[in-house]
């Protein structure tokens, strides 16, 4: 579906190195790895927001429709969640199904900013499903979340994922137990410039608990 | 909003204004000159101007060239600041071109234009045009440069048309500067017209102004300027203030929703 060869990346100094992988549909891919270490700019990168990254790197995205979770809800301030949804393209009908989707029904007509940081997420990850996804990134959707509410939408993004079968994750995080519940694939980045030190699929039950050990064990030492 | 910046309560108009027409009434009928008429002379002036047309024959002549004029240069100013603000390369090519319009004094660019062009209409629309254009692109590059990039990231992933962007991701964020660019651009606008009307015009408020000039008319001078002074609130009030209050409600939601 979608392959990436991402030749490296600068900032002055190389922030990505050389980042080789393909995506295919159905993949639920958690992105692990140091903070800072560039998981935001390879996503950046795979959405092509990244003017560095040139649009050859990343073949067959000119096919895909993408949904993207910013860390911020980025949800235009001044429209209401209805007519943020519209704006996407969804019609009156489908704005409603998707606020009822995510536990905002009823809550069309309001700003963004009158919303608590779990909702305008919940609100902008509806925004993803408007556009019917065939790639959805999420930057760190549970960050800054209180446990319940970062559980209730772990339970959401999981229902989702479940009732699209066809559609492909990638989900930066720095917790181990959201790849287990969300992943079935599990990148890791790290090293300066950042590389893809893993790309493992999670199969059987088990195994994620040893990668995760072998990702702890490198924390660890520090490399 | 009762801060040292904001507006004084309405009585205070109520109670000065008043107050210096008194003062003027009573320095009139103390000097008995025709060169200060009284207040009374004055509103009889403009009564008989008004009675006649010819008050709204050469008010409506200025509005109609302020509002020419005025839309033209913010449409054009708008899009040069745009430009400006999203590109350096624009930038660095039109901002001495900026420094050396915003230099030039109103006076030299409508005589410029009367002498090329003629004493024609275009010319005099033209004259206020080039005047106001550099105040409005230099304000619009302002609000363009600091444009959140944060939701142009947005904007581009969800693939938003050029049309889009610009009414639904930018004019939002520019509107602050818009309003600075209006307000700053009808004070400008007016008082340009009115000395492109005295130097070439045959209609208008300026040309009244310089008839009465001529024979010396201060009563008609102060008429003319009154009936200025009116319809310039009045605009402020019936749409600049309105359009101001519409367009920033989204800042002030009712209570965050908890």
């Amino acid at each position: 579906m979608l392959e990436l060869r991402i030749a490296g990346r600068d900032f002055g100094q190389p922030v990505l190195g050389e980042v080789f992988a393909t995506i295919e549909r159905g993949d639920r891919i958690c992105l692990l790895g140091p903070s800072g270490i560039g998981k935001t700019t390879l996503l950046n990168a795979i959405a092509g927001l990244d003017k560095s990254v040139p649009d050859e790197a990343v073949i067959g995205r000119g096919k895909l429709r993408v949904g993207y979770l910013f860390q911020e809800h980025r949800l235009l301030p001044w429209r209401s969640l209805d007519a943020n949804l519209r704006l996407v393209g969804a019609s009156d009908r489908e704005a409603e199904a998707l606020l009822e989707q995510v536990g905002l029904s009823g809550y069309g007509h309001y700003l963004p900013d009158q919303l608590s940081l779990g909702m305008a997420r919940r609100a902008a990850l509806a925004r993803c499903l408007a556009v019917k996804p065939d790639l959805l990134l999420l930057d760190e959707p549970f960050a800054s979340l209180d446990p319940v509410m970062a559980g209730e939408l772990k339970a959401l993004i999981a229902g989702i994922l479940d009732s699209h079968p066809d559609m492909a994750m990638i989900c930066v995080t720095h917790d181990g137990g959201d790849a287990e519940i969300l992943a079935n694939r599990l990148w890791y980045l790290d090293g300066k410039p950042a590389r893809l030190q893993w790309d493992d699929p999670i199969g059987e039950p088990g195994l994620i608990d040893g990668l995760l050990g072998r990702l702890r064990g490198l924390d660890l030492t520090g490399s | 909003m009762k801060g040292r910046s904001g507006r004084p309560p309405l009585w205070s108009y109520w109670i000065v204004l008043p107050s210096f027409v008194v003062l003027w009434a009573l320095t009139a009928w103390l000097l008995q000159s025709p060169l200060l008429p009284t207040p009374l002379s004055v509103l009889d002036t403009l009564i008989r101007e008004s009675a006649s047309g010819e008050l709204w024959h050469h008010l409506g002549a200025t509005l109609a060239r302020v509002v020419v004029a005025f839309v033209l240069a913010m449409a054009i100013g708008t899009a040069i600041g745009i430009v400006m603000g999203r590109s350096q390369t624009t930038n660095a090519l039109f901002d001495p071109l900026l420094v050396l319009l915003l230099n030039l004094p109103a006076l030299v660019t409508i005589i410029l234009m009367y002498v090329w062009f003629g004493l024609v209409e275009v010319a005099a629309v033209m004259a206020v045009v080039i005047n106001k254009v550099p105040n409005v692109a230099v304000t619009v590059r302002e609000g363009a440069r600091s444009l959140d990039y944060r939701l142009e990231e947005m904007a581009t992933v969800y693939e938003f048309t050029r049309w889009q962007r610009l009414r639904q991701v930018w004019v939002p964020q520019l509107f602050p500067y818009l309003m600075a660019a209006t307000r700053g651009g009808l004070a400008l606008i007016w008082k340009i017209v009115l000395v492109v009307e005295l130097l070439g015009r045959s209609s208008g408020v300026g040309f009244q102004l310089h008839m009465a000039f001529q024979v010396f008319d201060v009563a008609a001078i102060l008429a003319y300027s009154l009936a200025f002074i009116a319809v310039v609130q009045l605009i402020e009030l019936a749409i600049l203030q309105p359009l101001e209050r519409r367009s920033s409600r989204w800042r002030q939601p009712e209570a965050a929703h908890a």
